[in-house]
């Protein structure tokens, strides 16, 4: 019996006409092409683009150099040199990411203690010099709390809208 | 004695074998079977006041601590039923409701003890949401960094302090809730074995503070290696993060230094990376030293040691060079016709050369000093000078023997010293003298006169069935120091008892045998050297103005001679006397072999990159006996250099005896006012001496001119007042400070310390006036 059916179903080319069909429809349906970059795609909270590192509301750093995410990073992106500050406080001395290195995979985000490396939803950055003396491609220190100074508005918005699932 | 009886007793249903007496927790440490602990320590007492080691026992009501339980024989008990689970994981709850969740700021985070036993032993989840306590913390020293919100109050380092130290730094006050752990006054932990609470600190309430922040411990690579700064060659393990020494902790070696280390082993790293490390070979031109390729500098270093008459060319090697270096540099020399080789810088009597033993040594095993019934240190502040070996003195004592002191100084001692003879240097010989006198012993010459301490001295060492009469770093420096030497030989034989040498540096007797002396007859010793001047002088990481006994000598044979350093820091005077400095690999640095005070050859390979372009002074020294045309100096490894040394030194045969020793007489006579020398232990080495935090600690020398209160008022000076030292041609301006461990008519100024380098030997005559 079965053996029939499937004769009868192949010698029809049904399974063509159903492809056929999905294509047909398509074909009338109205287009969603973006103009990048003049439009832009939606992106989740949960987006992993450049990254940045985070300041308390009154302006100290929230790293506090306890290199989880350096030891997380699968890519061994993550550079981090620590030692006492003059108050006495934990802090970084050398925090950078190479750009090259990294997968964007945020295991960094999700280990952090104290939600201060984080990605943003930046994802439209080049660099042209891939000298390594000028290290264009490394996010230093300076650069990431730049990243989370300019963007800690949606960052904030971002993190809330997560923390539940986290 | 009967055989020791075992009994047979059952953990986890396994049967295991176990001494009477022994603690539950001992016998499953053996068998490889895990009990969580916080306040068990194989080395310290029971205190069981954590509770978390509690096991069931059979026929017990209750969960019983193994930390605290003796083992009977047939006993059962079981480790990890459900009854002992529940009490760990009590345990374990109670631990962490106080304990403040700062893993991620936490030095001690990776590594941590209680994240651990947490991990295995506890839930979770907290089910508990009150506050907190908090404890302030107080800063003890520039070596411990304190975060006492973390103490879990397992009083490990308090029982360290009070069993192992022997002086109690750090209590615990309140109790319950409320106990603290701090110090009993406002100041600083002063041990110099403090070190060790780092290690013995289950928790981050005491981590290291030069470490501190600076590494995690996942990212640190650890080698095993030997430390270098005193005889004991203790066993450590280095710790190192991009190729640098980040680190240093102990390694168990029960023969050796057991779980300890000292101070100096564990923060001399520090001096590794100063900025007058030498990064690159200097070659002399134009009176001014310049950079240079290795290529040029070999090249010039072979010129120089074949361009001079082998007859004035001598070598210094530094006493803790490794073995290797001192087989190379004087099989170097003696291929080049020279016999001028000498270790013992600080050494400032070499009349008893002809009589010297063959390799000297401790004269007992390490393990052996804790059954010694009497000890008679002659000038040895053994407690500062070598840590560990004062540590296994001090059981001895702990166990009813007797240590005894003939000092120039007033030293302290973390044991009461039975008997004490303390006047200036040169009454340490009649001091000695009398105790012979009162032993029967010949007195070699010196008039002495024994009253009761010499006679309760020389009574002691004879009723003691196992004794020692040791020779510390402050007699090998004395001017008289073959005298003395004869002396306690004369004593130790009269009385039955050993005789010991404590020797400077960490391979003192590698020195010895790998022949980095001159052969009787043959050779300069290093006084000689200065007598007789040189016309080319070889240093191996010798800083000349701290290293040496007598700087102002040492300056004139520099000045006269071309200087070769192979040298790990640039100190002022080579900048200012070398012609040609290569930089070499400090220890942690290269591979090499010490021969500790016992006579056990201790090798290790480098840990870390040396610093800039240094290389292992082992293969300088090879590239230069190449160029210098000289046979067999085609060593491939450290390792062929090791086997070529033992195979010229044969078995190692450790022996103190005297052959035929002559008395001489006494050089160092009563004056008006006469220095104290000897090396504060921070000052021993290049290494130790760089490091910041150790010269922070209140054993870190504090430069000033010590006298007693009452030579000071005889002097007219002040405590704090400005004076001015006089000692030959040169002179020396320091603070006085009063110190009454100091006798009369004496003043302290000590060698390699700062301002040292003014002056000439460590002991003599001197005058000291208002500034």
């Amino acid at each position: 019996m079965k053996t029939v059916v499937h004769y009868i179903r192949s010698l029809f080319l049904l399974e063509l006409f159903k492809g056929m069909s999905v294509t047909g429809r398509y074909l009338f349906k109205k287009k969603f092409t973006l103009n990048y970059p003049e439009q832009k795609a939606p992106v989740s909270p949960r987006f992993r683009g450049l990254h940045a590192q985070r300041r308390y509301a009154n302006g100290e750093e929230r790293c506090i150099a306890c290199k989880l995410c350096e030891a997380v990073c699968p890519a061994n992106a993550i550079t981090i040199e620590a030692e006492p500050r003059e108050d006495g406080s934990r802090r970084t001395t050398r925090y950078d990411i190479d750009l090259f290195k990294c997968i964007f995979c945020g295991f960094c985000e999700e280990s952090c203690p104290v939600d201060a490396i984080v990605e943003t939803r930046l994802y439209e950055y080049h660099f042209e010099d891939t000298d390594k003396k000028t290290g264009a491609y490394i996010m230093t220190k300076e650069k990431l709390l730049a990243m989370g100074d300019k963007y800690e508005a949606q960052l904030a918005e971002d993190l809330a809208a997560q923390a539940k699932y986290r | 004695m009967s055989e020791q009886q075992t009994i047979t007793i059952e953990v986890d249903g396994k049967k295991l074998e176990a001494a009477p007496g022994q603690m539950l927790i001992e016998v499953t440490d053996a068998a490889g079977i895990t009990v969580p602990r916080f306040c068990y320590h194989k080395k310290l007492s029971v205190a069981a006041n954590c509770r978390m080691c509690l096991v069931e026992v059979e026929n017990a009501p209750k969960p019983l601590p193994a930390c605290a339980t003796p083992v009977a024989d047939g006993m059962k008990a079981w480790t990890c039923s459900p009854l002992a689970r529940q009490a760990q994981k009590g345990t374990m709850e109670f631990l962490l409701i106080n304990h403040p969740l700062d893993c991620p700021i936490c030095d001690q985070g990776g590594e941590c003890e209680l994240q651990d036993v947490a991990m295995g032993f506890g839930e979770g989840v907290s089910r508990f949401s009150e506050g907190k306590r908090v404890v302030a913390s107080h800063d003890i020293g520039p070596l411990i960094a304190t975060d006492m919100t973390r103490c879990i109050h397992c009083t490990r380092c308090v029982r360290f302090g009070d069993e192992i130290a022997g002086i109690r730094e750090l209590g615990a006050t309140g109790r319950g809730e409320h106990m603290k752990i701090g110090v009993y006054v406002e100041r600083s932990v002063s041990s110099e074995l403090s070190g060790n609470v780092i290690d013995l600190c289950p928790v981050g309430a005491l981590t290291s503070k030069p470490f501190r922040y600076r590494a995690r411990a996942w990212e640190l690579t650890q080698y095993d290696s030997v430390a270098a700064h005193d005889g004991v060659g203790s066993n450590i393990h280095v710790h190192v993060r991009n190729h640098q020494v980040m680190r240093v902790v102990p390694k168990d070696n029960e023969a050796v230094n057991e779980t300890w280390i000292s101070d100096r082993d564990r923060f001399s790293y520090q001096g590794l990376y100063t900025d007058d490390r030498l990064q690159k070979p200097m070659l002399r031109q134009d009176g001014q030293l310049r950079e240079v390729e290795w290529q040029q500098a070999l090249l010039e270093g072979a010129a120089l040691l074949k361009s001079v008459d082998p007859a004035r060319l001598g070598a210094l090697v530094s006493p803790s060079a490794t073995l290797e270096e001192m087989h190379l540099l004087q099989k170097l020399l003696r291929g080049l016709g020279s016999n001028n080789i000498d270790h013992r810088l600080r050494q400032t009597d070499f009349r008893g050369d002809a009589a010297n033993p063959a390799t000297p040594w401790l004269g007992q095993r390490f393990a052996d000093l804790e059954n010694n019934q009497a000890v008679l240190l002659v000038g040895s502040w053994l407690r500062k000078d070598q840590p560990l070996l004062n540590h296994r003195l001090r059981k001895s004592v702990l166990a009813g023997g007797q240590v005894m002191a003939i000092n120039p100084l007033d030293y302290d001692f973390n044991y009461s010293l039975s008997n004490k003879l303390i006047g200036a240097p040169a009454d340490m010989v009649g001091h000695l003298a009398a105790v012979a006198a009162a032993l029967g012993a010949d007195t070699a010459g010196v008039n002495a006169n024994a009253e009761a301490a010499h006679q309760a001295i020389a009574d002691a060492l004879k009723a003691a069935g196992k004794g020692l009469v040791l020779l510390g770093s402050v007699a090998q420096m004395h001017p008289d120091y073959s005298l003395l030497r004869l002396l306690a030989n004369n004593i130790a034989q009269a009385a039955h008892v050993d005789l010991g040498f404590v020797g400077e540096g960490a391979n003192s007797t590698g020195g010895w045998l790998a022949g980095a002396v001159p052969k009787a007859g043959e050779g300069l010793s290093f006084a000689g050297m200065l007598e007789q001047g040189l016309d080319a002088c070889v240093l191996l990481n010798v800083e000349p103005e701290f290293d040496t006994a007598n700087p102002a000598a040492m300056a004139g044979l520099l000045n006269a001679s071309k200087v070769l350093a192979l040298t790990t820091h640039l100190s002022p005077w080579l900048l200012e006397y070398a012609d040609l400095v290569l930089p070499v690999a400090a220890t942690p640095e290269t591979s090499g072999s010490f021969v500790n005070l016992q006579g056990d050859v201790q090798s290790f390979n480098g840990a870390a990159r040396p610093a800039g372009e240094a290389r292992p002074a082992w293969k300088v020294l090879r590239v230069l006996g190449n160029l210098a045309d000289l046979e067999a100096f085609d060593h491939e490894s450290s390792r062929d250099v090791l086997e070529e040394a033992l195979q010229s030194i044969g078995e190692i045969k450790l022996d103190n005896s005297l052959s035929n020793a002559q008395a001489v007489t006494a050089r160092l006579v009563s004056a008006d006012l006469q220095r104290i020398g000897g090396v504060p232990l921070y000052s021993v080495d290049m290494l130790a001496r760089r490091s910041g935090a150790l010269q922070h600690t209140p054993d870190g020398w504090k430069a000033g001119l010590y006298v007693c209160a009452d030579t000071a008022s005889q002097l007219g000076l002040v405590e704090g007042s400005s004076a001015v030292l006089r000692q030959g041609d040169g002179e020396l301006t320091l603070p006085l400070v009063v110190d009454d461990r100091v006798p009369g008519n004496c003043v302290w100024m000590p060698t390699g310390v700062p301002g040292s380098e003014l002056l000439g030997e460590g002991f003599g005559t001197v005058s000291l006036e208002k500034a």
